[in-house]
């Protein structure tokens, strides 16, 4: 819980100097993050590469472990609904719009926006980057009572990049493959659920 | 997107070459890395001023999607989790 907590700081203290602006302008408009995620991945793939038991234990996944991204997307789309009959201003659709953006803000909030308007879109990005920070801050509780495959389902389509690191110091290194293979597979459904949900009225 | 896993497939062939000498530091940089993107991210969202403006508004809704949304895939990748951890996951 401490590591989620200090986690927790950092994005708020930028929160708090973004809305501020108490950060040189240049910071974003340059991809920072991008490229700061191309060293986490390059680290998290000397990890990985550094530790000779890493590729023994990815032969021995069990080949159900294919069916993870579509569990993902159907637990995700009942959760979502679920909540959905509590927001009256919202249909179905349109949370199911913003629940198939499974984490990925960027993508799922600018198609939501183009399609729906600024409102549900900007409830796409927060949604969905609320998905990433509780994936990252919750994978250790996750883990705990729900399996190793908890942490995962819940990064969504961010398992091969924001989220990836987080699963990989929490479910073991062997569950590094499920991982990038589950956010692939999500990646690529996310722009075709997302406009399928928008154009249900 | 592909140059990120680029990134990371060079790191593992990079890892693979010096696994004579363990990097015992790679853990603590990871770390680093995970807090320094996370200060990014809030930065980003506190710099949109429409997300701020209409975030106690829009916000509440959309916490409740991401913790439905979030919760439901955790149960059914229990689930999953039930009928395939006693078979071949090996330790």
């Amino acid at each position: 819980m401490k590591g989620s907590l200090i986690i927790l700081s950092f994005f708020a203290t930028g929160l708090l100097l973004g809305i501020f602006r108490l950060f040189p302008a240049d910071i974003l408009h340059y991809n920072t993050s991008f490229y700061v995620l191309c060293a986490l991945m390059f680290s998290v793939g000397i990890s990985i590469g550094n530790d000779p038991n890493s590729f023994r234990q990815f032969r021995s996944l069990n080949p159900r472990l294919i069916f993870l991204p579509l569990m993902t997307i159907l637990g995700t789309w009942l959760g979502v609904i679920a909540v959905g009959f509590f927001l009256n201003d919202r249909s179905l659709a349109d949370c199911l719009a913003v629940g198939s953006g499974f984490g990925y803000y960027s993508l799922s909030s600018i198609l939501i926006t183009q399609y729906k308007g600024v409102e549900l879109g900007t409830i796409a990005l927060l949604s969905n980057i609320m998905r990433e920070v509780i994936t990252l801050l919750f994978a250790p509780w996750m883990l705990k009572y729900f399996g190793k495959l908890a942490p995962i389902s819940a990064g969504g389509a961010t398992t091969m990049d924001t989220t990836f690191p987080v699963i990989v110091r929490n479910s073991g290194k062997e569950f590094a493959v499920v991982s990038i293979y589950q956010g692939f597979v999500m990646d690529f459904s996310v722009p075709f659920l997302v406009t399928f949900f928008c154009s249900l009225k | 997107m592909f140059i990120v896993i680029g990134c990371m497939l060079a790191g593992i062939i990079v890892g693979y070459f010096f696994r004579q000498r363990k990097i015992r530091s790679i853990h603590k940089i990871i770390l680093a890395l995970i807090w320094l993107l996370l200060f990014l991210l809030g930065l980003e969202v506190g710099a949109n001023e429409t997300v701020v403006s209409q975030f106690a508004k829009l916000g509440f809704e959309a916490f409740l999607l991401a913790v439905g949304g979030t919760f439901g895939s955790i149960i059914a990748a229990w689930l999953l989790w039930l009928s395939v951890r006693n078979k071949s996951i090996s330790k």
